[in-house]
């Protein structure tokens, strides 16, 4: 039961917009290379083909690299914006969500500048939402303080999910997922499996101190010395 | 006429070479080539075997094209009515203009002067007609005069070469023992007539001939220029900022464009300082626009950047790059155009953080993952490879491949500990190996090949590895092992 509740809670905010309105939702990755926060952030963007405007400053694009086309889920185009400030990319983000065109807006800040404070959030949040386009940031190497995002999420990598053909290789990645603060629905902490065929999120409670499955992660793993 | 801006010593042959159908021909020849037996049309490997030492250069015929046709509105100086002639000639219509220059004879002189001025060299002829002067300028004396009624007897003389006929009709007469001008006109038009009665204009000498004698009309139909749209603000007293006067520029800009049936894809706004300094302020577009407000927000954060000195007191705004534009409504309900708002956003992305900030990565057909992406300006239009990917592909790249530490090798597969960024690493599942080799077509040579592996470490995070080169591939040392990005 609990699980079913948990869905309906996620479900809407993805696939019917007109339901809920696509908004702010800030992303903090576990470890700044981890990449599972852009690859939640992008399977919760809505289905279309519209470009998606990608903002970077430098030294997200220094530390955890740049998005690949040839990565992404679908084969969406991207505008893809190189920008040294954060002040810079929050200007470029604002400028972006004017645009009703745009599929999504997704702004990469590294750490805690001064200038991404409370203010620029809540008018990120309002543009977001005047135009009804999605926007995430994704906040590395930083700390959750005072902001107006709607949801804010924590990722973090999952040993993946068994492989189906290979029992060596990594499956499809799980990633554990923990809604901390959320305006429009209740907190909670889920294990997400990605799907990359279907481009699918399936969502399982997170338990305390489960057993690990026998089939899971490391059962082939090496020894090291 | 040849352009000699910064030409070649004079003693050395050099030729022009353009592609012909059996490999290059030579399109232009300097003086001393000329005089070695070299002549335009004949083949660049015949010409070395007679003069070894010559020096070939690829000529630029679109440039030249270009650079005659500026030349034809320079050259609207002299008179209204100027028309580009073939290749390499200019048709001045100086009826009624010469008297301005103190005659026929002192404007050959002005103008020989001034295209000097310009590196050119020139003939120029004066004729009642586009034939006659055609063939003075380059057979006749220099700098000849032709009167309305002595093109009989200026001509006379003149090769068959300057009637403007095709190549194998000047054979034909020279066969024929025609080889002047004056002896094609003594033979009875009748006959001429009957010879040539199904040729073309270019075949045709009588045709040619009637064209030079005035008794074929062949006007001079002048290009226009393409519109100068510019606007200026005149201003009473010197001023330290241009913002107050941008809004109306830009509407009065705008307003011409539309007027002309154009947009613009550049503005450049010019301020003339008082000391005599001149300041430039240029933005582009992605698409051609006549829209004031989207034009004035270009220059938001430009205009602060000029230096205003002592002031400023002329400010020009000019379109650059016009193009034809139509006022288009996509959509019935009068809604927003969702292409045009896109280039307008990267419009406003590429004035405030310059064109190459704003980018679009397109897939190209490559396996080396540097170089399957290739970033487009965003400004630019692009042509999309459709390169299709079978392999799965990490979420995010670095841009330059960080090399690790390898803790525990093994023989097979990836290193079992790594260190990178300071953190070890363990290996717990991996993926792999996908074998990316060079493309030698590109690589230097000695580039090792890639074994990429998908690999999991203890927390779950999933990289992309590689390690370069084998073990005794003979490029190098031990192989070394690489972090290339991230899977999600």
């Amino acid at each position: 039961m609990g699980l079913l509740r948990m869905h309906k809670a996620l479900a809407g905010q993805g696939q019917h917009p007109a339901v809920m309105p696509h908004t702010l939702s800030e992303a903090f990755p576990s470890h700044p290379t981890d990449a599972s926060a852009v690859g939640f952030a992008l399977s919760r963007l809505p289905r279309t083909n519209a470009p998606i405007l990608w903002v970077q400053d430098r030294l997200s694009r220094k530390e955890a690299g740049r998005p690949a086309l040839a990565g992404l889920p679908a084969d969406r185009p991207v505008i893809m914006v190189d920008l040294s400030r954060a002040a810079d990319v929050l200007w470029a983000m604002e400028d972006g969500l004017r645009c009703r065109s745009l599929g999504a807006v997704i702004g990469e800040i590294w750490g805690d500048p001064p200038s991404l404070d409370f203010t620029a959030t809540k008018r990120l949040a309002i543009r977001a939402e005047a135009a009804d386009v999605s926007c995430w940031l994704i906040r590395r190497a930083a700390s959750p303080d005072l902001s107006a995002a709607r949801d804010r999420w924590r990722v973090a990598s999952l040993p993946s999910a068994p492989h189906p053909h290979d029992p060596q290789a990594p499956g499809s990645p799980r990633w554990s997922l923990d809604l901390f603060r959320s305006r429009r629905s209740k907190p909670g902490q889920w294990v997400a499996t990605y799907d990359g065929a279907a481009d699918r999120v399936h969502l399982a409670a997170a338990t305390g101190n489960r057993a690990v499955d026998p089939r899971d992660g490391a059962v082939r793993e090496r020894t090291a010395g | 006429m040849e352009r000699c801006g910064n030409a070649p010593p004079d003693d050395v042959p050099v030729i022009l070479a353009r592609e012909g159908q059996h490999g290059p021909v030579i399109h232009a020849a300097n003086r001393t080539a000329r005089i070695e037996g070299i002549h335009p049309g004949s083949r660049v490997v015949d010409m070395r075997a007679i003069c070894p030492e010559l020096q070939v250069e690829y000529a630029d015929e679109a440039g030249d094209h270009a650079a005659l046709d500026r030349l034809v509105l320079w050259a609207r100086r002299w008179c209204p009515w100027t028309v580009r002639d073939g290749d390499d000639g200019l048709i001045l219509d100086t009826t009624g203009a010469d008297h301005l220059w103190g005659g026929e004879a002192a404007m050959l002189v002005e103008m020989e002067t001034q295209l000097s001025l310009l590196g050119l060299t020139a003939q120029l002829a004066v004729a009642p007609t586009w034939g006659a002067a055609w063939a003075l300028a380059r057979f006749g004396p220099v700098r000849s005069v032709c009167g309305p009624d002595e093109a009989y007897f200026k001509l006379g003389p003149l090769p068959v070469t300057g009637l403007r006929l095709d190549d194998p009709t000047v054979l034909l007469l020279r066969r024929l023992g025609l080889k002047t001008i004056g002896a094609v006109m003594d033979v009875p038009r009748l006959s001429l007539t009957r010879r040539f009665v199904k040729a073309g204009l270019q075949a045709n000498p009588l045709m040619r001939l009637d064209q030079a004698m005035g008794k074929l009309a062949e006007p001079v139909s002048s290009v226009d220029a393409k519109p100068v749209i510019r606007v200026q603000a005149r201003l009473a007293e010197p001023i330290f900022d241009p913002t107050p006067h941008l809004p109306d520029l830009c509407e009065d800009l705008c307003e011409q464009l539309k007027h002309a049936g154009l947009g613009c894809r550049r503005l450049h706004l010019t301020v003339y300082k008082t000391d005599g300094d001149v300041s430039h302020v240029d933005v582009a577009t992605s698409a051609p626009t006549r829209d004031p407000a989207h034009l004035h927000s270009l220059f938001r954060d430009k205009v602060e950047r000029i230096n205003p000195g002592f002031g400023f007191d002329l400010i020009t705004l000019a379109a650059g790059s016009v193009e034809e534009m139509q006022d288009q409504q996509t959509r019935l309900d009068g809604g927003s155009d969702d292409d045009l708002h896109l280039t307008r956003l990267i419009d406003r992305l590429s004035a405030k953080f310059g064109p190459h900030a704003v980018s679009r990565p397109i897939l190209r057909q490559s396996h080396v993952p540097e170089r399957a992406e290739a970033q487009i300006v965003a400004l630019a239009d692009h042509p999309n490879e459709g390169a299709v990917l079978t392999k799965e592909r990490p979420l995010r790249l670095l841009d330059h491949p960080e090399e690790v530490r390898v803790l525990y090798a093994v023989p097979e597969g990836p290193p079992a500990q790594f260190v990178w960024r300071r953190q070890t690493h363990r290996v717990a599942r991996y993926a792999g190996p996908e074998r990316i080799a060079p493309e030698w077509w590109k690589d230097r040579p000695g580039t090792r090949l890639r074994d990429y592996f998908k690999v999991e470490d203890q927390t779950g995070r999933r990289l992309w590895l590689y390690r370069e080169g084998l073990h005794e591939d003979g490029r190098g040392g031990d192989p070394r092992w690489f972090v290339h990005g991230m899977f999600s």
